[in-house]
C-alpha cells in the first residue's frame, strides 16, 4: 500500500502486468473511490460551470457526461474532471482526488446567487469495472459511452456510468460509502480481477489518456496538451482568451506520445534531445517495450519523428507516434 | 510464472539481495528470490558490457519493473566475461528462474578474499528475517 492524495492505496494485488493484461483481455476492477466528487445544484449551476469548464456543458442532456477542463486565467489547467448532468439544474462532478479542496475552493469562489456547491466525496465510493467482458460479466446492457443510469448489480443499487480511464468498454459505478464493500465483493465474484493504481496508469498510458499533475498541470495549457477539443473556444470561460491566443500563435510546444525503439524504461523527468521532457513512461504490458508522453518542440512534434531520451546518462532512441499508442486491433493477442 | 521463494545454500549472498556462485576463480551473479519478488515483473535488464570491472558494493548495472528500478550491486570485484542475453530479450526470466537460467553476468573474480564478507544461507536468511 502506498499514500496517495491522503488515501491508503494498492500499487497493485496479483502484479501489475497481470492486472493490466486483465483489463485488456477479460475484466478488471479497480477502487477509485479516493476521487473526489462535488455537486453543483441551482437554477444558474449550468451558467457557473459555463463559466469556470472549458467544454460546452450546454451540449449535455440529463443523462449524459462530458470530459472538460477547469482552466485558470492563462489558459493553464487547474484539474481534468468528468461532468455528470443529473437534471437541468444539478452537475456531479468527478474530479482528482489531489485537486478536490482547489477545484471546490476555486468553484465555491465564483459562486453565483443561485448556484450551490457542495463536496460530496465523503459518502460516495467508486468502483471501476472495466475490460471487454466487463458488462456480460455484470449483467449490463450496453449503452453509449458518456452516459449514465440509475441500476444494480446483484441488488445494490448504484449510478451507472459508462466512463472509464482504460480505453476499454465498462462502467464507474458510484455508490455511498456504505455499499462499497458489498458492491466490490459482488463485482469480485462475478470474476473481475482486483487491479491497483499501478494497472491503472500502465492502461491510462497505452490510450495517452492523460495523467493530472504529469502530462498537464497549471503551468501547461490545453492547446500544447492537445486537449483543444474539449475546449470551446467560442463561448466564454476562465481561460478562454489565452487559449484563443496559443491557438492563433500555435503552441512552442506539444504533448506527444512516443514508443522506445532502444531497449529501455522512460520515466517521468527525464530529458529529451532539444529541449523536451518525458512527463509519463512505463513499459507497455501489450507492445512490450517502453512507451511515454512528453513535451517536444512544436516544430517536431510529427508522428514519426525520432526522440532522444536521457535514461540515467544514457541516449535511448525513441520515435514519436500517433495517439493512442495501444489500439486493440494492431496489438492485441490471444493467449497471454 | 513467478518462482517459489527459496536460497540455495551453495550460494552466498550480499545484503543487498545479490548472490555469487563461486566456482574456481569464477563466479556467476544474480539477484536472490527476495530481490525479483520486491520489484514484481521484470520488464528491462541494463547489463555491463563483456570486459568492464566490477568492484564489490558498487553498481554494475540495472533491472527495472514496471514500477521501480533497482541497482545490480556487484557481490565481488572481478572483470565481466559474459552476459545473460536471455535475460536481456526475456527479463521475466529472472522471476521464473532467478539462481538458474535468470543469472546476470558472470566475472573472473579479482580477489579471492573478498568472498569471505558474503552471507552464506542462515546468515541471508536471518538478515532478511530482521528486514
Amino acid at each position: 500500500m502506498v499514500p496517495f492524495a491522503g488515501w491508503e492505496m494498492p500499487v497493485q494485488y496479483e502484479g501489475i502486468v497481470t492486472e493490466h493484461r486483465a483489463v485488456r483481455t477479460d475484466t478488471g476492477v479497480f477502487d477509485v473511490s479516493h476521487m473526489g466528487e462535488l455537486e453543483v445544484e441551482g437554477p444558474r449551476a449550468l451558467e457557473l460551470l459555463q463559466s469556470a469548464l472549458s467544454n460546452d456543458l450546454s451540449r449535455v442532456e440529463p443523462g449524459a457526461a462530458q470530459y472538460t477542463l477547469l482552466t485558470n486565467d492563462e489558459g493553464g489547467i487547474v484539474d481534468d474532471l468528468i461532468v455528470y448532468r443529473l437534471d437541468d439544474f444539478r452537475f456531479l462532478l468527478v474530479v482528482n482526488a489531489s485537486n478536490r479542496e482547489t477545484d471546490y475552493a476555486w468553484l465555491k469562489e465564483r459562486e453565483l446567487r443561485g448556484s450551490d456547491v457542495r463536496d460530496v466525496s465523503d459518502g460516495l465510493a467508486l468502483l471501476a469495472v472495466q475490460g471487454p467482458r466487463a458488462l456480460e460479466r455484470l449483467e449490463l446492457e450496453p449503452a453509449a459511452p458518456f452516459t449514465f443510469a440509475e441500476g444494480a448489480v446483484d441488488g445494490i443499487p448504484c449510478m451507472v456510468n459508462r466512463t472509464g480511464y482504460t480505453g476499454e468498454a465498462g462502467v464507474e459505478l458510484l455508490v455511498p460509502a456504505d455499499e462499497a464493500v458489498a458492491l466490490w465483493d459482488a463485482v469480485l465474484a462475478r470474476g473481475a480481477t482486483p487491479c491497483g493504481l499501478g494497472a491503472r496508469d500502465t492502461l491510462r498510458l497505452e490510450v495517452c489518456y492523460p495523467l493530472h499533475g504529469q502530462d498537464i498541470d497549471e503551468s501547461t495549457d490545453a492547446i500544447s496538451a492537445g486537449l483543444g477539443w474539449v475546449c470551446a473556444l467560442d463561448k466564454d470561460f476562465v481561460g478562454a482568451e489565452a487559449l484563443r491566443r496559443v491557438l492563433q500563435s500555435g503552441p512552442t510546444q506539444r504533448l506527444v506520445a512516443f514508443v522506445m525503439e532502444d531497449k529501455a524504461v522512460p520515466r517521468p523527468g527525464m530529458a529529451i534531445a532539444g529541449g523536451g521532457r518525458v512527463t509519463s513512461g512505463t513499459h507497455s504490458p501489450m507492445l512490450e517495450r517502453g512507451i511515454g508522453m512528453g513535451y517536444v518542440n512544436a516544430a517536431a512534434a510529427d508522428p514519426g519523428t525520432e526522440l532522444s531520451i536521457d535514461v540515467r546518462g544514457r541516449e535511448r532512441r525513441a520515435r514519436i507516434v500517433r495517439k493512442p499508442i495501444y489500439r486493440r486491433e494492431e496489438h492485441a493477442r490471444g493467449g497471454s | 510464472m513467478a518462482a517459489a521463494e527459496s536460497y540455495p545454500d551453495d550460494l552466498r549472498y550480499h545484503p543487498e539481495h545479490d548472490w555469487a556462485r563461486i566456482e574456481g576463480d569464477v563466479a556467476t551473479l544474480g539477484i536472490t528470490w527476495y530481490g525479483q519478488d520486491a520489484l514484481g515483473e521484470l520488464v528491462h535488464y541494463e547489463p555491463p558490457d563483456v570486459g568492464q570491472r566490477l568492484t564489490k558494493n558498487g553498481s554494475y548495472g540495472e533491472v527495472e519493473s514496471v514500477k521501480a528500478v533497482s541497482e545490480l550491486i556487484a557481490p565481488l570485484s572481478g572483470e565481466v566475461l559474459e552476459v545473460n542475453q536471455k535475460v536481456v530479450d526475456e527479463p521475466e526470466t529472472v522471476n521464473e528462474d532467478p539462481y538458474g537460467e535468470g543469472w546476470l553476468v558472470r566475472i573472473r573474480i579479482g580477489d579471492p578474499a573478498e568472498a569471505d564478507g558474503l552471507m552464506d544461507v542462515e546468515a541471508y536468511r536471518a538478515h532478511l528475517a530482521s528486514l
